[in-house]
């Protein structure tokens, strides 16, 4: 069966947030080991903009990546399978659930050093000026990395050279376990990104249609040549920074509204409203995603007699 | 061949490379007008186009830009004006480029040279002094080269951006104008790693490089002057590090084994060769460590003379060394 618009859009969204509850299970019962960031309740952000990326463009994201690289298409089992550790996963077990990539897909990685890769957004824009393929780069990055001086210094630079990158801030309003708003000054991170030249828009990070066509339209101007562009996404996470924090930060009233405003509740409504079943949206993706890591875990683990391998060329 | 000096061998290295792989770039701080502050890239941007430019003062751009150039096949050489200023935007080296082949499984490659200059000259500050070779051979997926001589410079230069790995390469800013030489310009791109004997005598192997090597081999001079003859292997690349050779060659001169270089000497690489050679078992009596002291590097150049080996301090150690 084919969804399309905001019923597509709600599958896609479930599916992210099925694989990350399946990740909560598979950690709870022992399967998944380390340190595990969750995107749940932020799945319009992904969703959004991936659509509005061509098989040419490269994506930079975080650690919370999970959702970005389901959004870009990398299939659900060699996903699992790298975060379980099995020889089959994108990287072999090697990067893990914080900084795995999928290059195949347009996936240049997650980072796990907060901002590493925003850098590297820009300089896949530099390479494409270069290389005649058309390509512009996205790179997507918390409000916390807004604190982080790579980040200024790559949009500054993609900035002074006009380079088509896009700057994706996701804004849950904690950078980790601080809240962002006791940590800068600014009343808008689109100030930052306004003070370096770059055009800048904040918008609700949970309306994937909105961030789709604000995305696709900064878009087709950085191909166009009008350089760099930074969107704020407004947003919050349901659940901790990584699995096992227990959020002492936040007050029960905030997760409340925050329960309500996130993008698969309001999706549902929505589209219930217009007579969608919607709770078989849901389990179609859950099924996907249950398929999925079952195959994931039977699958071999990495191979210990190859650890040494890939070092250099 | 063309007579030039080291700096002219750099740019000599670098337009060829430029010329010959279209896939590469070269970028820094004041790189391309200015023809960079020691004037070795002058007047490749003229050549190359928009191929060659100048950036912000952004060391964590500049090296990040190039990892995700790289990771995208382009081939950027850039430039950290000094080795110093590497240290405010190490995680793109070391977090970044050095993990991406690996972890990847070999799917994404970050084939960069970063060319850098190092060590202290007179006057220089604390901050613009040091020598940190060893601080990157401790980072597996990371290469490393410390020229001394025009040929050489010319010949690491070209095998660094030939190289799919990333190359991290150490001049030292005192060698960039002195005396011209012939140097053997294109050529085959010679393989990464290596050595070479610059003068040979049984009474030790003394291992050096970088800026170093010209007081050892003045130093070896006068020992020799004396009756004293030691063998002196000069080891550029210190990733990858030819240790086999350093062991035929203490083998060779009654298992005595020295190791000179300018950085300091707790945790420089020489306590690796020594090591290694120890491991091996081809030491003979205790090994000898000649470095810099243990401490900061200050600007007068008196003070500074007074920490960094120099040929008589050399010389020295070496005549009390191959006399014990």
């Amino acid at each position: 069966m084919t969804r399309e618009g905001p019923e597509a859009d709600l599958l896609a969204m479930w599916r992210i947030r099925a694989f990350e509850e399946k990740l909560q299970e598979l950690h709870k019962a022992g399967d998944l080991l380390g340190s595990v960031h969750l995107c749940i309740g932020q799945e319009a952000g992904p969703v959004g903009a991936c659509t509005a990326l061509s098989e040419q463009d490269a994506l930079f994201a975080t650690y919370r990546g999970h959702g970005w690289a389901i959004a870009r298409g990398v299939p659900l089992r060699p996903l699992f399978a790298e975060l379980l550790g099995r020889a089959t996963g994108v990287n072999g077990g090697r990067g893990g659930s914080a900084y795995f990539s999928a290059a195949d897909h347009g996936f240049y990685g997650e980072n796990s050093i907060v901002g590493g890769g925003v850098p590297h957004a820009v300089g896949a824009a530099l390479a494409g000026r270069h290389d005649g393929s058309g390509r512009i780069a996205m790179a997507v990055f918390g409000d916390g990395a807004m604190n982080q001086g790579a980040v200024p210094e790559a949009m500054n630079f993609a900035a002074a050279f006009g380079l088509p990158v896009l700057f994706l801030c996701e804004n849950n309003r904690y950078s980790e376990l601080t809240p962002i708003r006791d940590m800068v000054r600014n009343e808008a991170l689109t100030d930052r990104a306004t003070a370096l030249g770059i055009s800048a828009t904040r918008i609700d990070g949970n309306d994937p249609e909105l961030v789709r066509s604000t995305v696709a339209r900064y878009a087709d101007a950085a191909r166009d040549g009008h350089g760099p562009a930074f969107v704020e996404l407004t947003t919050q996470r349901l659940v901790g920074h990584y699995i096992g924090d227990v959020q002492q930060y936040r007050t029960r009233a905030e997760l409340e509204e925050d329960g309500r405003a996130e993008p698969i509740a309001r999706a549902r409504a929505a589209l219930a409203e217009s007579g969608v079943d919607t709770d078989a949206v849901e389990r179609a993706a859950r099924e996907e995603v249950g398929a999925a890591a079952a195959a994931a875990l039977a699958d071999p683990p990495a191979d210990p007699t190859t650890a040494k391998e890939h070092l250099y060329a | 061949m063309p007579e030039l000096n080291y700096a002219g061998a750099v740019n000599a290295a670098l337009r060829r490379c430029l010329e010959e792989l279209p896939e590469t770039l070269l970028y820094g701080e004041d790189v391309a007008k200015p023809g960079g502050v020691h004037g070795v890239t002058r007047r490749l941007w003229k050549d190359f186009g928009d191929r060659v430019f100048d950036t912000p003062i952004s060391e964590s751009a500049i090296l990040g830009t190039a990892v995700g150039a790289a990771m995208m096949g382009r081939r950027p050489i850039v430039e950290i004006m000094w080795a110093d200023f590497f240290l405010v935007a190490l995680d793109q080296l070391v977090n970044q480029a050095a993990n991406i082949r690996y972890v990847s499984q070999g799917r994404l490659t970050a084939p960069l040279t970063v060319r850098t200059q190092q060590g202290n000259s007179p006057a220089a500050c604390a901050q613009h002094s040091q020598n940190l070779e060893a601080m990157f051979t401790h980072v597996p997926g990371l290469r490393v080269v410390v020229p001394s001589t025009p040929q050489n410079a010319y010949d690491s230069m070209v095998s660094a951006v030939y190289s799919d790995d990333p190359v991290v390469v150490f001049d030292n800013r005192t060698l960039y104008l002195g005396e011209k030489q012939q140097v053997e310009t294109g050529g085959a791109v010679k393989p990464i790693g290596g050595g070479t004997v610059r003068r040979t005598g049984a009474a030790a192997t003394v291992v050096t490089w970088g800026a170093m090597t010209h007081r050892v081999l003045a130093a070896a001079d006068r020992l020799a002057e004396e009756g004293t003859e030691v063998t002196v292997l000069e080891t550029p690349w210190l990733n990858p590090f030819d240790h086999e050779a350093v062991h035929r060659s203490v083998a060779a001169t009654g298992g005595r084994l020295a190791v000179v270089h300018e950085a300091n000497v707790t945790g420089g690489f020489g306590g690796e060769v020594v090591v290694r050679a120890l491991e091996a078992g081809v030491l003979s009596g205790r090994p000898l460590r000649i470095g810099a002291a243990d401490t900061r590097i200050p600007a007068a150049p008196r003070l500074a003379g007074a920490l960094i080996p120099d040929t008589e301090q050399i010389l020295t150690e070496l005549r009390k060394f191959t006399r014990a």
